[in-house]
């Protein structure tokens, strides 16, 4: 058995009276894709959140690479990177310049030509030299996934990545990520709310309903669970249910 | 403390200034302005209250030294804002970057801001009114210096408000140093203040620098005095403020509220 690249214990959140996330435990092992799924307000960003340091747990504990992150934040956050759609990278400056300081951010050797790299498999030749503010959504997406990659990180924080993407470039995304996954080694958190991605995805599922795990498994299993057609059909009773 | 992460931080936004003329205005232009409008007061004045000896050079000098002070917590507070402004926190802060180096390369902004304006205005002052700013002498030096420290505890305390409260309380950036105005004693010597504002005005670095440029000026004795107080308050003050900072990010990531500033 191979040691998880993450591991998460009793992982609670609480915003004053209110519960966002409460007590999760899970594990993603090297090259693993785990899909995140849940309705809105389930607690899938705040737990993204919670797993990149920007939000600080209010109990449990978050393991990385066999390191506890509140105690070794730096040395974690050098081999992890997020993305998003709802992030956005420096208006002013051009695409181009936006993954170079990312790269001098993370220290990195050899930028023109990861830079270059990252740029044709995105396929973002046509508004590498554009200025991001003139950015469609779409494109806006393939920056932050670009930049995520340019740094070769170990695990990847995906929350809702092809939401604003158009289906051939998902498409190509999806199937970048799996390449990356393969190749790589690269383990993956993922967050959805579009279900055929999540089944074509993720090697497991977590179901999140108000911060808590209600179910857990391939998709296969989940669906087998709980007597359904397909994972839609699931998260619809479960969240129509509570 | 990583020095390329710092590095990283600073050629973001020297790519930001390259391209954008209200940044540069920012430098050049309102620090320009700022100098004719009152330069021409000084003269103006200068004609009828001629008995106050080096009038002029008080004046020039204690205006120019002060927007130093400005573009300093400018520096500071303005770089976090461009941050919050770009949604670019969250990417940023779940980067390895920790809250020094973000200061830290705040500060070098800050430093080459007023550098830039510095230039601009000891030669503006030269040209428009034969004004030689190097009058003050090389304690010019320490003062500018001591200046810039007080502005980036300014700008510090005024960055840690924004992203403590969001953006209601943005104006502060432009806003908060003049509250220290008035307590800095820029244009008229401490002596003047009501004696329950002066121990206030005595705890604050700036106050110091300018009554130590008044000292020179008027009477040539060496401000050490005054340098030693806004030293010393500087770096008291600078390591409070660094620690409260560091207690507002620690608080904003408690409540969750580190990757929503601003929106
Ligand atoms: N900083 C905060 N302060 C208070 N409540 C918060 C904060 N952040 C999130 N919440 C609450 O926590 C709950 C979980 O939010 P979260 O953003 O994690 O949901 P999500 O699963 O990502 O939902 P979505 O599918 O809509 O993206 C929500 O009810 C939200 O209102
Ligand atoms: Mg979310």
């Amino acid at each position: 058995m191979t040691s998880p690249v993450l591991q998460v214990a009793h992982l609670t959140k609480r915003f004053g009276e209110f519960t966002a996330v409460d007590d999760i435990s899970f594990a993603i092992k090297p090259g693993e894709i785990l899909g995140l799924l849940g309705p809105n307000g389930a607690g899938k960003t705040t737990t993204i959140q919670m797993l990149l340091g920007l939000v600080t747990p209010t109990s449990g504990s978050i393991q990385m690479f066999g390191l506890d992150l509140a105690a070794h934040r730096e040395e974690i956050l050098q081999q992890v990177n997020f993305s998003s759609t709802y992030i956005s990278m420096p208006y002013a400056l051009t695409v181009e310049e936006n993954l170079s300081v990312v790269a001098r951010l993370y220290g990195l050797t050899d930028v023109p030509r990861r830079i270059d790299d990252i740029v044709k498999k995105l396929e973002m030749e046509e508004f590498r030299h554009k200025i991001t503010r003139k950015l469609s959504s779409g494109q806006m997406t393939r920056l932050t996934l670009a930049k995520a990659f340019l740094t070769q990180p170990k695990i990847l924080f995906l929350d809702e990545p092809t939401a604003s993407l158009d289906p051939d470039i998902a498409h190509k995304v999806r199937a970048l990520l799996q390449d990356e996954r393969r190749t790589s080694g690269l383990s993956m958190l993922y967050t959805s709310h579009n279900m055929r991605e999540m089944e074509e995805m993720s090697d497991r599922i977590i179901f999140l309903q108000r911060g808590r795990i209600v179910a857990e498994g391939t998709a296969a299993e989940i669906v087998a669970r709980f007597g359904q057609a397909d994972l839609e059909d699931v998260f619809l009773k479960l969240a129509r249910e509570s | 403390m990583k020095l390329h992460r710092i590095a990283a931080l600073i050629v973001r936004h020297l790519y930001l200034y390259r391209r954008s003329l209200p940044r540069m205005m920012e430098i050049f232009y309102w620090p320009f302005l700022d100098l004719v409008i009152w330069g021409f007061i000084t003269l103006y004045l200068v004609r009828y209250q001629s008995q106050v000896p080096g009038f002029v050079t008080f004046f020039l000098g204690a205006l120019i030294l002060w927007d130093m002070l400005f573009r300093s917590q400018q520096g500071i507070t303005i770089s976090f804002l461009e941050e919050m402004w770009a949604r670019n926190l969250m990417n940023l802060f779940a980067s390895p970057l920790n809250p020094n180096e973000f200061l830290a390369a705040t500060m070098a902004m800050s430093v080459f801001k007023v550098t830039c304006v510095s230039i601009v205005m000891a030669v503006c002052a030269w040209l428009f009114y034969d004004y030689n700013l190097f009058l003050i002498g090389l304690w010019l030096i320490p003062f500018v210096l001591s200046l810039v420290v007080t502005g980036w505890i300014i700008g510090v305390f005024t960055t840690s408000l924004i992203m403590r409260f969001g953006q209601e309380a943005e104006v502060l950036a432009w806003s908060m140093v003049f509250l220290f105005q008035p307590i800095s004693c820029v244009f008229y010597p401490m002596d003047v203040l009501p004696a329950w504002l002066k121990p206030v005005a005595w705890a604050n670095p700036a106050a110091h620098v300018f009554e130590g440029m008044r000292a020179v000026l008027g009477s040539g004795v060496p401000p050490v005095t005054h340098l030693a107080w806004a030293c010393g308050l500087n770096a008291a003050l600078l390591v409070a403020m660094v620690a409260w900072f560091h207690r507002t990010f620690a608080y904003c990531k408690e409540q969750g509220s580190l990757v929503r500033v601003g929106e």
